[in-house]
């Protein structure tokens, strides 16, 4: 105690001016206004589309190693009306269809079943998580030696790149299942079986629908990869077929067609999760 | 007929050695019975009232229906838990329906059953809503119409309304009280909270903690159960006895705690 202090006002030793300052633009963990958002989102994509047009327009770079937008709109035309890159997309699109489906399909029960039985779980983690950590590319030449060099590596490396870690993931989903749901389902007379497909298994499809989205875009890429060491048309092979003979128009067409697909099918799996799960409250 | 609590022993072992959570239970449960075990937290009462729901295995003694010895969950027990257990992704409807679809009985017929329990919680009119969209009580009115359209023996309800606000809670008391009487349903419930034991049940167990025990039966006979009654000197004698005894036995805690 202070014995000369006569003031009763409360002693404070935080300075003056520690007040959380207002802002818009930097709100942590909160939503900006719709316009701004917008505004953010265009500028996005329309920055870099500048600054490429910039930069080529004032041939800054050599048109060889850095072709204009409006070259390269030029190819994309050209590749459509020849029906070359429909040919492409729809072959690396079956690959990605093919190989993601089979995986998905394997990979969503044994991950639930991983989730749900602890049993099942030491039986698989260790393994699947030994393989997760084996990169997929680097299977391609046993699979080539298994498989030889039509449709089957290809399908395979998609199944190997996506398995593994999709139902790893399917596995940790059940975690946030609530115990009480589960005892609630065995109190109303409910088995095991019945518990997994009518309590665990609806409850987990938001997260799973959202493993897939994202092991979808690994297999997006894995499909390029496998196109590029071996196919005989693909979106992968376009592109290091024109590498070799420097037709980098058609590189950015086929790196842009790529990336549109690629975040087209992420968009229709985020409708996908609004539209079967608006029960919960996972929103993005 | 009714249930019984025979000699039962929980223990957990743990790295500190063993944890003695229940010893020597014994507790009788007659049909028809409002019952209440009030203990404060280390008292065991969730742990006793999973072995009754049969989620949790005895490690002495043992817990029997009509003479028959529990071996597991099953719906002859309805169950309402704390936190809130409706089917998310179920409107309501559809969860009070859902434990007459897993028993396998006809749709016509789970149907007719469930509106005729949603009716008696006071919900039809919101059949087709999402819990989302439920206040806390009406989802606990939800979960009690649920486990009521299996026709169990018996309620357990492990502190059904500890995490609603006061006024809500004081509502669903009278609704406990109003459903008890028109359905003669059995009820056994765990609380720390003791007016809450005192207003709603005709039989009270007085839990201590450290291990769980059974310290005082009570029986309570109040003239009238209205909220008027809390007011009065009886309803206060009967508090005032269930909070020494959970006095004493906290500060028996706190002394084992020191120690």
């Amino acid at each position: 105690m202070n014995p000369s202090s006569d003031s009763f006002a409360p002693q404070t030793s935080a300075k003056p001016g520690r007040t959380l300052r207002p802002t818009v633009f930097w709100r942590i963990a909160e939503d900006i206004p719709k316009p701004l958002n917008w505004s953010l989102m265009i500028a996005s994509i329309a920055l870099p589309l500048l600054l490429w047009w910039v930069v080529t327009a004032l041939q800054l770079v050599d048109p060889k190693f850095l072709p204009s937008p409006g070259t390269v709109l030029a190819t994309f035309q050209r590749l459509i009306s020849t029906g070359e890159l429909q040919k492409d997309t729809i072959a690396s699109l079956w690959r990605v269809g093919v190989g993601f489906s089979l995986a998905a399909l394997f990979s969503i029960p044994i991950g639930v079943l991983m989730g749900s039985f602890a049993s099942i779980r030491a039986l698989l983690e260790p393994a699947f998580g030994l393989m997760r950590y084996m990169p997929a590319p680097a299977f391609i030449p046993l699979l080539i030696i298994y498989l030889g060099i039509d449709e089957a590596p290809k399908i395979a490396l998609i199944f190997i790149g996506v398995f593994f870690f999709n139902a790893l993931m399917a596995m940790d989903t059940v975690k946030f299942v609530p115990k009480d749901l589960i005892e609630s389902t065995y109190m109303l007379g409910g088995d095991r079986w019945q518990t997994l497909t009518q309590v665990i298994f609806p409850h987990v499809l938001p997260g799973i629908i959202d493993a897939c989205r994202i092991n979808l875009a690994a297999a997006w890429q894995l499909v390029i990869v496998a196109e590029l060491i071996a196919a005989n048309e693909g979106l992968g092979r376009r592109i290091s077929y024109a590498g070799r003979f420097f037709k980098t128009d058609e590189i950015f067409v086929g790196l842009i067609v790529i990336g549109v697909i690629g975040m087209s099918l992420d968009l229709f799996f985020q409708y996908l999760l609004r539209v079967s799960c608006r029960w919960s409250s996972q929103r993005r | 007929m009714h249930i019984e609590i025979i000699n039962l022993h929980k223990h957990f072992d743990t790295q500190n050695g063993r944890l003695v959570v229940l010893k020597d239970i014994n507790m009788t449960i007659e049909w028809g019975e409002f019952i209440c075990a009030v203990g404060a937290s280390g008292s065991g009462k969730s742990t006793l009232l999973r072995q009754i729901a049969g989620l949790d295995h005895p490690s002495g003694g043992e817990v029997r229906i009509d003479g028959e010895k529990v071996t597991g969950p099953g719906p002859d027990r309805g169950m309402v838990f704390q936190h809130y257990t409706l089917y998310p992704w179920m409107n309501v409807q559809e969860n009070a329906e859902f434990g007459l679809k897993l028993q396998g009985i006809p749709k016509n017929q789970r149907r007719e059953r469930a509106s005729y329990y949603l009716d008696v919680v006071g919900l039809t009119s919101f059949a087709k809503a999402l819990p989302k969209e439920l206040s806390g009580g009406m989802k606990q009115r939800v979960a009690i119409a649920r486990a009521l359209a299996s026709e169990p023996k018996v309620l357990l309800m492990d502190e059904p309304f500890g995490a609603l606000d006061v006024h809500t809670k004081e509502t669903m008391h009278e609704f406990m009280l109003d459903l008890w009487q028109r359905t003669n349903i059995t009820v056994f419930m765990i609380t720390h909270d003791v007016e809450e034991a005192v207003f709603l049940s005709n039989r009270i167990y007085a839990l201590g903690a450290r291990p769980g025990t059974v310290r005082k039966e009570i029986i309570v006979n109040l003239p009238e159960r209205t909220h008027h009654i809390k007011r009065q000197s009886v309803f206060h004698d009967y508090r005032d006895e269930l909070m020494d005894l959970m006095r004493s036995h906290g500060q028996e805690a706190f002394a084992a705690m020191a120690a």
